[in-house]
């Protein structure tokens, strides 16, 4: 594959297509676990690593498993990725672990890593779906990290809350409170504030497209049409 | 902008807003009774919310590239400001009615396509953000009357949240009968030793103040149908449906259902029946399909108020029947102007 394809790919994943933008896939844990900063990364780097080791193994096997079965097959290769990569947070990051809870299992659930490995890893060679994955997971791990920032900054006036959790004792004092005496916004951190402020992103990405179609005109943007 | 909507959309600007400075003027009477009660704060509450409410509307009709002066003046804006502060609780922080109304104003009534487009009532939407962000301020009341709060003093904790040297938030506020009812009804207390336990908080018949402040927006709501500005089928509906489950669960069990005059008098029930839930755009549009929308609003209060979380339940009761009016809708189909039609 040329060079040119591999940025089309990056697009790709974290801004024409990204996966919570654009294919609204995964909404359950992005809306559930963006409350702050940390946690959306936590679940984000989960998510990518899942990605990228399904990807990979679905584009292995992609030439000897018959089409018949492969929706089962990618199940399964997504479901032991993902218990490798919560038994791994439940061993080093314990104390994350426990916060992000259900939503480390619920990985498997997650709509984005079957579309990928149907759409783009059953078709396409070992490399680009390692970068197809790495990607669509950087690209759902930045909207998480920013819903995250968002709602952590009008809910509680603080951001990187609890970054020991992540980056170990010495990350205790990345954590910083932008206003004090803030009264917190309780709305911001319950579900209808993750809601809302996804609302509001996908809002300022259309802004964002809409300038950069006036200005170049053309519009190429192919749009994988998955739901669930 | 979309083509199919469910409510009508108003575009006659000159009778919207006629219409509106009609239901601003059978406020009045009620809003005098509630000043008289509970202190200055409603009317710095109504102030707040109508200067956030006109500066909100016209930087978004800004933004939207939409003529500012027909929507400014159709009087829309200021009376989901008004509802708002109306419903908020008096001895508040000067932010808690600005942002209520910024939130009623942007996003519920502006994001969804503005004027005529919105599918819940904003002033609602914004108490309800009020609610579930600052339970502690949205809660805590003033008693009727015996707050010994002038205005001077109600002015000093809008703006600075700084009380009087012998008086303390904490101290001065209290529940609303609603709320004091359904804590004490947890702790096991019959109806009858409730209401004789606090004469000066339960008043007559719904709570001191209450009452009367009900009876006022019963009468400017009364007005409001005689001169043909609301038709009396959501009211009724709604005021029937919440008596008559009041009745049927009163009648079973009296010591532990409040009497119906407790539920129609109580809390924000005259205002909801007459002005919230009567809003043009956010209601059914044909007559059978407002009686539906009245009695389940009502149904959903009663339940509120008996079972629910909160204690009073006006403002849920309203945006649940809201997202029911397109079904509604679909049904009892509003009449097509020039088409002879049964409903």
């Amino acid at each position: 594959m040329s060079d040119t394809n591999y940025k089309q790919i990056i697009n790709n994943g974290l801004w024409v297509n990204n996966a919570a933008f654009v294919q609204l896939l995964g909404l359950c844990p992005l809306l559930a676990v963006s409350n702050t900063v940390i946690n959306g990364l936590g679940l984000g780097l989960a998510t990518t690593l899942t990605l990228v080791a399904s990807n990979v193994m679905v584009s292995l096997i992609r030439h000897w498993v018959r089409p018949e079965i492969r929706i089962p097959v990618f199940v399964l290769i997504i479901a032991s990725t993902v218990t490798i990569i919560e038994l791994s947070m439940n061993a080093w990051f314990h104390e994350l672990y426990n916060i992000l809870g259900i939503f480390i299992p619920l990985i498997v659930t997650n709509c984005a890593i079957i579309a990928r490995a149907e759409a783009f890893a059953s078709k396409n060679s070992v490399s680009s779906s390692l970068i197809d994955g790495l990607f669509m997971g950087l690209g759902f791990t930045a909207v998480l990290v920013t819903l995250g920032a968002m709602r952590e900054l009008i809910g509680f006036g603080t951001l990187f809350q609890q970054a020991h959790l992540m980056f170990g004792e010495a990350a205790r004092d990345f954590s910083f409170t932008l206003f004090e005496n803030y009264r917190g916004y309780l709305l911001a951190i319950l579900p209808p504030g993750a809601f809302i402020g996804l609302g509001f992103l996908i809002a300022i990405k259309n802004i964002i497209d809409k300038k950069h179609q006036a200005r170049d005109k053309v519009v190429s943007a192919e749009t994988v049409e998955v739901t669930g | 902008m979309s083509t199919v909507h469910s409510s009508p959309y108003i575009n006659n600007n000159e009778s919207v807003s006629r219409m509106m400075l009609a239901v601003l003027y059978a406020l009045i009477p009620g809003t005098l009774v509630y000043v008289h009660f509970f202190g200055f704060g409603v009317l710095i509450n109504i102030f707040i919310a109508v200067v956030t409410a006109i500066i909100c509307e016209a930087a978004i009709l800004k933004i939207r590239q939409r003529p500012i002066k027909p929507y400014l003046y159709d009087g829309t804006a200021v009376l989901t400001a008004v509802l708002l502060a109306l419903a908020l609780p008096t001895l508040t922080p000067w932010w808690l009615a600005a942002l209520g109304t910024a939130f009623a104003i942007i996003i519920a009534k502006h994001l969804y396509g503005g004027m005529g487009y919105n599918p819940f009532n904003p002033a609602m939407v914004g108490y309800a953000m009020l609610l579930i962000a600052f339970p502690k301020e949205m809660t805590a009341w003033i008693p009727a009357e015996t707050h010994g709060m002038n205005f001077y003093d109600t002015l000093n904790f809008s703006l600075f949240e700084a009380l009087p040297a012998d008086k303390t938030y904490d101290a001065l506020t209290m529940a609303t009968p609603l709320d004091s009812l359904k804590t004490q009804l947890s702790l096991g207390y019959t109806i009858d030793e409730i209401h004789s336990s606090n004469p000066s908080l339960f008043g007559n018949i719904a709570g001191y103040g209450w009452e009367w402040i009900n009876i006022m927006f019963l009468i400017g709501g009364l007005v409001l149908i005689f001169i043909k500005v609301i038709s009396w089928h959501i009211p009724v509906a709604m005021l029937g449906s919440l008596a008559f489950m009041a009745m049927i669960f009163s009648f079973s069990d009296a010591g532990s259902y409040s009497p119906v005059s407790f539920h129609l008098f109580g809390g924000a029930a005259m205002l909801g029946a007459f002005f919230i839930a009567t809003d043009p755009v956010t209601a059914a549009a044909s007559n059978k399909g407002r009686l539906i929308y009245g009695a389940g609003i009502g149904i959903l209060i009663y339940i509120i108020r008996t079972w629910g979380g909160y204690p009073d339940g006006v403002a849920f009761a309203v945006l649940l029947m809201n997202m029911a009016v397109p079904m509604i809708d679909y049904y009892y189909k509003a009449p097509v102007f020039g088409a002879s039609s049964n409903n």
